[in-house]
């Protein structure tokens, strides 16, 4: 068991411990059909839909370009060594989604906490109804009026009856921040929400009757206590940007360019598709890394190892 | 679909639709928005699925539905109503922002597309990927080669074959906005000068290799269709320089054309027409230089899994009456001369659709060449990641 950084009555984490480990033991002798039948359809999936396709896409990224474009069988690593090409649209990529998720957590934590600490029941089932309606209309729409809402007739328009004038949003790398920010925030909320729901408030009663000021329980205990819910939205909005390319087509207006729109780009326009296959082999690795990484990181933190992702 | 823009006015709700309509039907996100949101397919699904749905036959010559796939505000309405009305067949329509990618999605194969709309240039590479066939011109009467002019329709004929028949032509010039831009524009050296300087943050160019790697090759005198490392280099230089100053880089211009983010645009003859039927500020402009000059036109894939219905769509859009009335919408003049005297005047005398004569002998065809070329398909995507 890993200490944890509240002092107190550090029995959360060796709670939920014993308490995963009470639902898991196995009352019940499972046969081995059973088991079959309820691993099948995921194994099958994963088999087809994802092992299956990486295995082509690696196949092909050792490929050549086609001379009417496509694929042509070769073993090179010709497309690898050229991957700088893209080094742009990483570099994008691997800035501008780390920090909107980032933002992200800045905007969606506050909300969370409220929604599952200061907000009364009466309201809370609402609320988080609220926080969901967005899904209910398609993406693209909600990009396309923030593309009227960012663009000159729109906020920059009411900026210069404020004598702020000549402010330029759309088709910059802010308005795919402020459309990352705006569409991930649910996806952010509901984790956090959860993870701060399910926390015993006697750990926070606790805190303070031994005398630690609100910010240190805060700090010490709640904090804490919710980062497997920060983890697992984080994981959610990064992966998803990371392969984004619509946001960017729509609000980057072409002019901010992700690997995702490389990728469209090189399998619809240009057709190198095993220039493409390697492209997308990077960002697997890169992802891959990064959330092996990052999950590590928070799970030390947190002491706690039951996340969801993991 | 006519659109007035109010200057100066917030968008109102329905302008938000119409504008998300012509997104749907627009450029870059087009080719992704229907399959995203699976509209589309749900239209298309319900629409055929559903018998109570399903329009009735007037005759039982075809049956099955025709798979169309086009270019964005590419057709009549009422003329593929029409058409529905007259075959029971209905009409499955996908657009697209680019030859290349029609090439991808055909070379992919599986597309189930029965009528396509193939630019000039890439009839050839069709052909020698075997992925289209040499049409039936009997199963077209109302096609007539003689009234086509053949400087548009040549490219449809491959080692003396016809593999697709013309549909309408164009030219690839510039819109501009003259409420902002006062300076006389005649040239693509001035829209590439004048988009770095006066009008910085507020030119468009077209989200697309052919077009804009060629117009900036104009700029230095070379051809629309060069393929020469040095030259190409030139353009590249130029593209970069000017990127910063772009508002965009998008095929799908009009919004921002039409609400004054921008005041210049690489702009298509029938993109103007529309834009200027709404707006009469919005001007056309074909470069002194040259540009390019095209034809589109219809053909039949190979793996077409209805060819009957695909033959009986095109044959009805080349009768002359019906494409008249798809003149009126699309804005692109016919290449078929029986088809210019049903037209009202106001198209007839309008010079976006038929501009002076003298102004089009310096536009070229786009070459085979350029729709595979690694080394233009490369600078594009330096000039986008840039």
């Amino acid at each position: 068991m890993r200490e944890i950084s509240v002092r107190w009555p550090a029995r959360q984490a060796p709670d939920l411990e014993i308490g995963r480990k009470q639902s898991l033991a196995p009352t019940v002798k499972r046969s081995g059909l059973v088991t079959a039948l309820l691993v099948g359809p995921a194994v099958t999936m994963f088999f087809f839909l994802l092992i299956l396709p990486l295995v082509v896409v690696l196949i092909y990224s050792f490929g050549e370009r086609a001379d009417a474009g496509g694929y042509a069988p070769a073993f090179t690593f010709e497309n690898y060594l050229n991957l700088g090409a893209r080094g742009k649209a990483f570099f994008n990529t691997l800035t501008l989604a780390p920090l909107a998720t980032f933002v992200t957590i800045l905007f969606a934590y506050p909300m969370a906490y409220f929604l599952a600490v200061k907000c009364s029941p009466k309201w809370r089932t609402m609320l988080l109804v609220l926080v969901i309606v967005p899904f209910w209309t398609s993406q693209l729409l909600r990009y396309y009026a923030w593309m009227l809402i960012l663009g000159s007739k729109g906020v920059p328009a009411y900026l210069a009856m404020l004598a702020i004038e000549g402010v330029r949003i759309i088709n910059t790398p802010f308005s795919v921040l402020i459309g990352a920010v705006y569409g991930f925030l649910p996806l952010m909320v509901l984790p956090i929400y959860v993870s701060l729901e399910r926390l015993d408030k006697g750990l926070i009663e606790a805190a303070e009757d031994l005398g630690a000021t609100p910010v240190r329980s805060f700090l010490q205990v709640t904090l804490p206590l919710s980062l497997p819910g920060i983890a697992t939205g984080s994981m959610l909005t990064f992966i998803l940007l990371m392969g984004e390319f619509i946001l960017p087509a729509f609000l980057g207006g072409g002019k901010v360019f992700f690997i995702g729109n490389a990728l469209v780009d090189l399998f619809l326009q240009s057709r190198n598709w095993p220039f493409g296959a390697a492209v997308a082999m990077a960002l697997v690795i890169i992802m891959f890394v990064t959330v092996f990484a990052y999950m590590r990181f928070v799970l030390r933190k947190s002491g706690v190892r039951n996340v969801a992702m993991v | 679909m006519s659109i007035k823009h109010k200057d100066g006015k917030p968008i109102s709700a329905s302008k938000l639709m119409d504008e998300l309509h012509r997104y749907r039907k627009g450029s870059v996100t087009r080719r992704h928005f229907l399959g995203v949101t699976g509209l589309g397919l749900a239209a298309s699904v319900l629409g055929t699925a559903v018998p109570g749905l399903r329009p009735r036959k007037a005759r039982a010559a075809i049956s099955g539905t025709l798979s169309l796939c086009t270019w964005p505000n590419y057709h009549n309405q009422a003329n593929l109503d029409q058409f529905t009305k007259d075959t029971g067949v209905p009409i499955q329509v996908t657009t697209f922002g680019s030859n290349e990618e029609m090439l991808a999605k055909l070379q992919a194969g599986g597309t189930g597309w029965d009528v396509f709309v193939p630019t000039n240039y890439t009839i050839s590479t069709y052909v020698k990927l075997g992925l289209i066939d040499p049409l039936d011109l009997s199963k077209l009467p109302n096609f007539d080669a003689k009234t086509n002019d053949p400087r548009f329709t040549g490219e449809g004929t491959v080692d003396g074959k016809v593999y697709a028949v013309p549909k309408d032509w164009g030219t690839t010039g510039y819109a501009v906005n003259t409420k902002t831009v006062k300076n006389e524009m005649t040239s693509w050296k001035q829209f590439w000068d004048l988009a770095q300087t006066d009008y910085s943050g507020k030119v468009t160019v077209h989200d697309y290799q052919l077009t804009t790697i060629g117009n900036a090759l104009k700029y230095y005198g070379y051809s629309f269709n060069s393929v020469d490392a040095k030259e190409l280099a030139d353009a590249e230089k130029l593209l970069l320089a000017v990127k910063p100053h772009l508002f965009a880089i998008t095929s799908d211009y009009q919004p921002a054309m039409r609400n004054g983010d921008a005041v210049m645009a690489v702009c298509w003859t029938g993109d103007a027409a529309q834009m200027a039927r709404d707006l009469p500020e919005i001007k056309y402009v074909i470069a002194k230089e040259g540009g390019e000059i095209w034809t589109d036109f219809f053909a039949i894939p190979k793996e077409a899994p209805n060819k009957e219905a695909g033959y009986a769509f095109i044959d009805f859009l080349e009768t002359p009456a019906v494409n008249a009335k798809e003149v009126e919408v699309h804005g692109y003049p016919s290449t078929d001369s029986r088809v210019t005297p049903l037209l009202p005047d106001a198209i007839k005398n309008n010079p976006i659709l038929y501009p002076a004569t003298d102004l089009l002998t310096n536009l070229e065809f786009g070459a085979a060449i350029t729709l595979t070329d690694p080394a233009r398909a490369e600078l594009f995507a330096r000039f986008k990641s840039a």
